[in-house]
């Protein structure tokens, strides 16, 4: 058994080692990555959850906040970008893993699931943004 | 089979950030599309706020609020082990993660009611 297949991964037919390996490196640093801007964001983004619960939701809350404001704007588009990244790559190896699901076919599954939650994560900022 | 290393509290560790890592993947393109759908408009977004205004989601809230805590604080960890070598009082590091998940909670569920 090579040293990969040992780690749960099985290089893809007809791609060469060295490739299935330094895109194996490509996703653990894109996943370590998105988890050091994620744990910035995700800390401002409980401060901001508890913040804003108190005394009670209100939209007119909310949007007085974020409407026009582009600091807001690029904090959530860069927050979506990498909770997607993050998602996939993760999806990805719990897949891999738990089920044996691996191979192109399910990598084009991981790349859609990241990119639609993105989406709608950059859709989200801008009608807050707009 | 060997569970010795299953009942580490490492291993529950890793359980976790892999449950709640799950979760929050799932949850999150819920989240975006209802938040980009609901603020569309000053009074839809206050009429979904007015929606959620209800006990049975709150504790959903504060479940989802100890998911993300818990996935931040074991995330860390992690990073820690990782990058910074920090190999040392693991069970530490892990009852630690376990507190932040829970405190955070705990503060957001005291500020919420």
């Amino acid at each position: 058994m090579s040293a990969s297949e040992r780690h749960g991964e099985t290089p893809a037919a007809g791609r060469p080692r060295s490739a299935t390996t330094r895109a194996q490196t490509h996703l653990w640093v894109a996943q370590r990555v998105t988890a050091m801007v994620l744990a910035i964001a995700v800390v401002v983004h409980l401060v901001m959850i508890v913040m804003a619960v108190r005394g009670g939701l209100s939209a007119a809350e909310i949007i007085a906040r974020t409407r026009g404001n582009e600091a807001w704007l690029a904090f959530y588009v860069v927050f979506a970008l990498a909770a997607g990244v993050h998602g996939a790559i993760g999806l990805r190896n719990i897949a891999a893993e738990a089920v044996g699901l691996r191979g192109r076919g399910a990598d084009l599954a991981w790349v859609a699931a990241g990119l639609v939650t993105a989406g709608f994560g950059i859709r989200a900022a801008i009608g807050l943004y707009a | 089979m060997d569970l010795r290393a299953r009942s580490h509290p490492t291993y529950l560790a890793f359980v976790v950030h892999r449950v709640s890592g799950l979760l929050l993947a799932l949850f999150l393109p819920v989240h975006f599309w209802v938040l980009g759908t609901a603020i569309q408009g000053e009074a839809r977004l206050d009429g979904f706020l007015r929606w959620t205004d209800n006990p049975m989601a709150k504790a959903a809230e504060t479940l989802l609020v100890v998911l993300l805590a818990a996935h931040l604080a074991g995330g860390l960890r992690v990073l820690a082990l990782e990058f910074l070598g920090w190999r040392a009082r693991q069970k530490d590091m892990v009852a630690a993660s376990a507190g932040i998940a829970l405190l955070v909670g705990l503060v957001f569920l005291l500020n919420v009611v």
